[in-house]
């Protein structure tokens, strides 16, 4: 059997990266959301925010640290598996990494020790430092992430020299083209995903009538970051999109399945984009409105892929699908927020079960969407490793399929145990509650009012 | 500055995997001690006197690879490809145990994390030790890629050098329970610590004589003149350090720890003073797998600015951290 090394390389950074993913896009929102409730304790002294803080911190240790290993594989991986890739622009990537391991990671590695560990060691100030500087580290971390993703999407200022690209200005590398919209868009995502999340948790708890206090701060905040956060991601994902069209037009023709560009483009809700025919399947789709999202005119036109050469196609069915499921999760997560918020004003939150019941089980939502958005810009990037620099294929590592189909099925292995042991576990500290201690059996202290009347005590703290 | 910049990174990234070798070092040392504790009372303690240091302790291994990658991504395309498998290894071996300290607290049956953990740390030590043995006898390379096989590090050099890893980083947690922990752990720790301390004397031993025997090029750099002249302080500081460690070691608490580090730093220059200055042996030098110089100065003076404050504080929390483990600290 031929094993081809490329094929496996890339499926084993997809896997590996795909599951990293998850984790960031959830500590820097839920960093920031520990600091939060850490300040506002230190301003308010409610209680229940402390206990909340301690309640989140729990399960961001366990997201941390798979966190932290599955991003410590990717910096070797680059090495591993892509070495052409770090010998034709690591003179250019290199320096972002750097500088993300020495701004970011030591700061909110060194700092978690004492936001898992301080409690009582520590005077309350300086623990709400260590948690604000652990929120700050992950932020800063993917600042200098996405700005090396985004080099490789719209390199800048640099040349290529014998085949090596070589840095000519470091404001232009650092500060690419597309860096202010993907910065934005993916910071943004994390605080959504992680607000959901948090309201999800919130809603559950509601639902089962517990932890009345903690749970009413959960929805409060998780809302009012969704009702704000959510339709401005729409409008930053907007901008994006025609940031895209300008640098990369093979990837927004992938994504829209628009073939022919001479004529003004469709908005195709679904169909089966088909290379050979070279139309798409099953096509359902609105006349012009491609072209007025993406060029904010009627009969505007862009490029279509029958204008680039076969072998400069990125896959067509992934950016296209991917695109559209995270499009609709991030219409939902916007609504969500404003229904929530409408429902928060008129002051019936707590009894709106038909709203709280789909939230408790939607918290899910906002990882999905991650990740079709990173499937949509990496496989969209295609062929290429660095637009327009190299070829993946031209990337690849001179190592043996079999090592590297060996290595995948062990990551499959060892990740699916942890992944599935970790979200087992977080669910377990979940339904456990605030109160409750990991170490201990189910607790005793929480008192569990029944329903009707918790319903009415929540409505009148409200 | 085409000459000295590679020089100054190649200082650089060896502070970083001495820093790591050191810190991890302790850390993964536990780990490889955790299967002798007698109950789990006993490894609460042992772990939670790492609990708050292994992420940032891990960082130096990112540090040492990402600077690789920014300094001398020649060398780095080509040395990651040539340990493949034990790179890969290491880094699941890692992430079993880095989960496990999180894991550990939540789960119901501790066994199997414990298991994990004292498995990772244990293999991820050998792995290293495999890579340094594999870089110490050199790669293949043609036309400044690998060219060799997936095993061609797999020799019984390399299997020494393996070996004395794991236990060099055993002696270190030995000794850093002697700091941290009280009662029977402690106790144990002193014991194991002797016994360690003997076996890795004898490891460095064997690695001391069977690098100049094997390999003609540290055979040279040792024992021609003038070279020997200096270079004999050495060995004889290695002995007076671990003649004071084995007494330290029933006698003091934090010495024990010191001399240890300063044991496998000295273990550290000796490989150093073999290898220099290639960065493969035998076909990179360091300025030959050197990036460019506009990299390499963007990022130094970065290096200048952070490396100082992360060391601040850094100990910082070491010292917030500092005395013997207490009982239900976590924030489990």
């Amino acid at each position: 059997m031929h094993l081809d090394p490329e094929l496996l390389a890339r499926l084993q950074f997809a896997f590996t990266i795909t599951f990293h993913i998850i984790f960031p896009s959830f500590t820097i929102g839920t960093a920031a959301f520990i600091a939060t409730l850490l300040v506002r304790w230190n301003v308010t002294g409610q209680e229940h925010l402390h206990r909340l803080a301690r309640f989140w911190t729990k399960i961001f240790a366990v997201s941390f640290a798979m966190g932290v290993v599955s991003g410590l594989v990717l910096s070797y991986q680059l090495g591993t598996n892509w070495s052409r890739f770090s010998l034709v622009v690591g003179n250019v990537i290199g320096p972002m990494i750097g500088y993300e391991v020495l701004m970011a990671f030591f700061l909110e590695a060194t700092f978690l020790g004492v936001m898992l560990f301080g409690w009582k060691r520590v005077p309350p100030w300086l623990h709400t430092m260590s948690a604000i500087f652990v929120a700050t580290g992950t932020a800063i971390s993917a600042f200098w992430i996405l700005s090396a993703n985004s080099w490789m999407q719209t390199p800048a200022g640099f040349e290529m020299r014998d085949g090596i690209a070589q840095p000519v200005d470091w404001l232009t590398v650092i500060f690419n083209p597309s860096f202010f919209y993907r910065l934005p868009h993916m910071l943004t995502a994390a605080y959504l995903t992680t607000s959901l999340v948090v309201l999800s948790v919130g809603a559950r708890y509601v639902v089962a009538g517990r932890h009345w206090a903690e749970a009413r701060t959960m929805l409060h905040m998780g809302i009012g970051m969704l009702a704000i956060l959510g339709p401005l991601q729409i409008e930053i994902g907007d901008q994006h999109g025609l940031n895209t069209l300008k640098y990369q037009p093979a990837k927004i023709a992938a994504i829209e399945a628009h073939w022919d560009g001479s004529g003004p483009g469709e908005l195709v809700l679904f169909g089966w984009p088909d290379a050979k025919t070279e139309t798409n399947l099953y096509e359902v789709a609105i006349p012009h409105a491609g072209s007025l999202i993406l060029t904010h005119t009627y009969d505007g036109t862009y490029p279509g892929l029958k204008d680039f050469p076969k072998s400069d196609w990125p896959p067509l069915i992934w950016p296209f699908f991917a695109f559209r499921i995270m499009v609709g999760i991030g219409v939902l997560m916007a609504l969500s927020g404003l229904v929530g918020a409408f429902l928060w004003w008129r002051g019936t939150l707590l009894e709106a079960r038909w709203y709280l019941i789909p939230m408790s089980h939607a918290w899910w939502l906002g990882f999905v969407a991650v990740i079709c958005g990173w499937i949509v810009t990496e496989t969209g990037r295609q062929p290429w490793v660095a637009y327009g620099i190299l070829r993946t294929a031209d990337a690849v590592s001179p190592v043996p399929g079999s090592s590297v189909a060996t290595t995948l099925i062990l990551f499959v292995l060892v990740y699916g145990v942890v992944f599935a042991s970790g979200i087992y576990y977080i669910n377990r500290l979940i339904n456990k509650g605030p109160e409750g201690r990991a170490s201990e059996a189910p607790e005793t202290g929480t008192p569990v009012r029944p329903l009707s009347a918790s319903t009415e005590a929540g409505a009148e703290v409200l | 500055m085409e000459w000295y910049l590679p020089v100054i990174w190649a200082a650089l990234i060896g502070t970083a995997v001495a820093m790591y070798v050191i810190l991890d070092g302790f850390d993964l040392g536990i780990g490889i001690l955790f299967p002798y504790a007698g109950n789990e009372r006993e490894r609460d303690q042992m772990m939670n006197s790492v609990a708050p240091f292994w992420d940032g302790n891990e960082t130096w291994l990112v540090l040492g690879g990402g600077g690789l990658l920014v300094a001398f991504p020649k060398g780095y395309s080509v040395i990651m490809p040539a340990f493949y498998l034990p790179i890969i290894i290491m880094l699941l071996a890692l992430v079993l145990r880095g989960v496990a300290f999180e894991f550990r607290w939540v789960s119901h049956s501790r066994t199997f994390w414990n298991v994990a953990f004292a498995f990772g740390s244990t293999l991820a030590a050998l792995c290293q030790g495999a890579i340094l043995g594999g870089l110490i006898q050199g790669v293949k390379v043609e036309n400044g890629a690998f060219a060799g096989g997936p095993f061609d590090w797999a020799t019984p050099f390399t299997l020494l050098c393996a070996i004395g890893v794991v236990i060099g980083y055993a002696l270190l947690g030995a000794t850093w329970l002697i700091v941290k922990t009280d009662g029977e752990v402690e106790a144990r720790g002193r014991r194991q610590a002797r016994v360690l301390l003997l076996l890795v004397l004898l490891f460095m031993a064997a690695v001391s004589l069977w690098t100049p025997i094997a390999f003609e090029r540290i055979a040279t750099r040792w024992f021609s003149y003038p070279n020997i002249a200096f270079l004999w302080v050495v060995p004889v500081i290695t002995a007076i350090v671990a003649y004071l460690d084995w007494h330290w070691i029933y006698e003091r608490e934090v010495l024990p720890f010191l001399a240890s580090i300063v044991l496998f730093l000295l273990g550290y220059l000796g490989l150093v003073i073999s290898v220099f200055p290639y960065m493969v042996p035998t076909s990179l030098t360091i300025w030959d797998a050197a990036a460019v110089p506009a990299s390499q100065i963007f990022m130094l003076l970065g290096t200048v600015a952070l490396l100082p404050l992360i060391l601040c504080y850094t100990g910082f929390v070491y010292w917030l951290f500092r005395g013997k483990v207490r009982e239900g600290e976590g924030y489990h």
